[in-house]
């Protein structure tokens, strides 16, 4: 008991990330990236409904922080309850913002195991001094602690980043909600590949045209989004930088010019060229210049997936007479088919730790995703819509998000790797598709 | 003759729109259609455009992830093939679609593969492959917009289009 409140005596401990400031200068960089280089706003902001939870939730309470007007403490509840990892306790009237306050009893009474509290103070230079402790109340000890100095633009950010650092601690994996998610929005006879926060907010437009975008890829370091444009009459590949606003064609070819993946050193970009006949991988360098042929493949091959080492990729192909998933080594050598229960097995990405891969396989008419285990080659059904489609995975590997249609209308979802957790994402108006989970921030 | 159609159809909205639609608003398009045909073209009906002709029907369709050309459809591209033979500046853009299920992409090289059939089909009936160009619209440019068998059924084909169309 005295040794907390020794502890507690000192201010916020542990690593102060908010002041180390390489780390600020980053986030900081990334955040005028958002409000300066994507300014066009969107009509609509994505809404969310969990449509099932998780099992063994961490019972969790937030207290509302103290002189809290911009209301982070209201988007940290938003995103534990949302991610389905915890159980939301509710602080009632409670007004602690001080540690040296906290009754612990109490909060055991009212079943949290894990309490949340904090305040939102001025600073210097007209920024604010966001604080948090996350504590845990049957060993009554600080779990976390931090402050962020920010401007008053970057409260959003600031609580995802907060909710990063508590999921982290409650579950021992990397949180997903300062990231950022990417897809194709349908308005009218419009298409704009727009860019959101995970939880949908703030979403963007950062291309606008007339014709379809498909296969939107962010690159392994989140500054930019390669995608497929048919403005030009055709599929073409083009790079759109988020910092610069600047765009360039990376694969414009005789035929069509699709499905680009980066490579995990962010250098080259794995595409599907149809130039000599056939749709085939090509490898060119991020800049464009002269694509490399990875097989001389029969039939159909297309949607490539680099390893997280680099070293192989993943795709489909129908060389067997129906669409299956296929691997081979980025250096060359025999094609290996990986699944074989079916006959369309589509749109393979490799997890973030490379053991498993998520794709589409279609069930007695329904399209569903499906992830495979490299080792055992099990696969799990992980979904059940009629017409799922366009499977990415979170950065964290814990969850995936995908394109389905719901009440006839193009939405995105969300479902755990183990299945269990399922969300909706839907627009006001519009259809949205081909969703890309971006990159953890460093 | 579409255009034609087309801005007759436009005055008749206009005049259905209008707070007092007036009998000479909804005639003036009938007067004037004599004339505008007798402009552009003075000769009988375009083949192409004729519907009692076999080279007015344009799509052959096809079955989930296929690309073969069913024979129903043969005979329709057989006349284009010809025509394409006896027109030598007549040129055609085969455009291969599929219906929206499953990977866009996946879709995206079996249009191109669709349309790769009709082509190797009028490659073979002699057409000079100059005269013949292809392109994939995946499932990207459905003409049906439904999630059903019916809307499917539309939207999995390859259009034959005229390069003047």
């Amino acid at each position: 008991m005295k040794e907390w409140r020794k502890q507690s005596a000192l201010k916020f401990n542990g690593p102060r990330r908010g002041h180390d400031g390489n780390d600020m200068k980053k986030f900081a960089s990334w955040v005028v990236f958002l409000f300066c280089v994507l300014c066009r706003p969107a009509v609509a902001a994505l809404s969310i409904e969990i449509v099932g939870g998780g099992e063994n939730q961490i019972p969790i309470a937030v207290v509302p922080f103290e002189s809290d007007a911009p209301g982070v403490s209201s988007v940290i509840a938003a995103d534990l309850a949302r991610c389905g990892m915890f159980k939301m306790i509710d602080s009632g009237s409670d007004q602690t913002h001080d540690i040296a306050q906290v009754s612990f009893p109490d909060w055991k009474a009212k079943g949290a195991d894990a309490l949340v509290i904090g305040g939102i103070y001025p600073a210097a230079g007209g920024q604010f001094e966001v604080r948090f402790r996350l504590l845990d109340v049957a060993k009554q000890v600080q779990l976390a602690g931090f402050s962020y100095t920010v401007s008053k633009d970057q409260f959003r950010q600031t609580a995802h980043r907060i909710a990063d650092v508590i999921y982290q601690q409650m579950t021992g994996d990397q949180g997903v909600f300062s990231t950022k998610i990417a897809y194709i929005m349908k308005r009218a006879k419009r298409f704009e590949l727009q860019v959101a926060d995970a939880d949908g907010y703030g979403a963007q437009a950062v291309v606008s045209v007339a014709s379809p975008i498909i296969s939107p890829a962010w690159s392994p370091d989140g500054t930019k989004i390669a995608y497929v444009s048919f403005e030009q009459g055709k599929a073409v590949v083009y790079v759109q930088d988020l910092l610069s606003g600047k765009r360039h064609i990376v694969a414009n070819y005789r035929g069509s010019n699709s499905a680009p993946a980066w490579s995990p050193d962010g250098k080259d970009i794995a595409f599907t060229l149809s130039r000599d006949g056939h749709s085939r991988i090509h490898i060119v360098n991020e800049a464009g210049g002269n694509p490399r042929l990875v097989e001389a493949s029969p039939g159909i091959s297309t949607e490539p997936s680099f390893s997280p080492d680099g070293q192989q990729i993943i795709f489909t192909s129908d060389r067997g007479g129906s669409p299956q998933i296929y691997r081979i080594a980025v250096a060359g050598g025999p094609a290996e088919r990986l699944t074989f229960e079916g006959n369309y097995n589509v749109s393979p990405h490799y997890s973030p730790d490379g053991k498993s891969f998520i794709y589409l396989e279609r069930n007695s008419g329904h399209f569903n995703v499906a992830e495979q285990d490299f080792a055992t080659g099990q696969s799990q059904l992980l979904t059940d819509g009629d017409l799922d489609q366009s499977p990415t995975f979170a950065p964290n590997g814990k969850l995936i998000l995908y394109a389905s249609i719901y009440n006839g209308r193009g939405i995105l979802a969300i479902v755990s790797t183990d299945g269990r957790i399922k969300q909706r994402l839907t627009m006001q108006s519009g259809d949205i598709r081909e969703p890309a989970w971006g990159p953890f921030l460093k | 003759m579409k255009k034609l159609m087309l801005s007759s159809l436009l005055v008749s909205l206009l005049a259905a729109c209008g707070s007092q639609p007036t009998k000479e608003a909804a005639k003036a398009p009938e007067q004037k259609a004599p004339a505008a045909a007798a402009a552009t073209k003075p000769v009988a009906v375009n083949p192409l455009n004729d519907p009692n002709n076999i080279l007015s029907h344009r799509s052959v369709y096809y079955d989930f992830d296929k690309s073969i050309v069913k024979d129903e459809y043969k005979p329709m591209v057989k006349a284009h093939s010809e025509y394409l033979v006896g027109h030598a500046s007549a040129k055609v853009q085969l455009q291969g679609n599929c219906d929206e299920r499953g990977s866009r992409e996946y879709n995206l090289a079996l249009g191109q593969r669709r349309a790769d059939s009709v082509k190797q089909l009028m490659e073979a009936a002699g057409v000079p492959a100059a005269q013949v160009s292809t392109v994939s619209y995946g499932s990207e440019k459905p003409r049906a917009a439904g999630h059903n068998e019916e809307a499917w059924a539309q939207n999995r084909r390859t259009d034959i289009v005229y390069q003047s169309e």
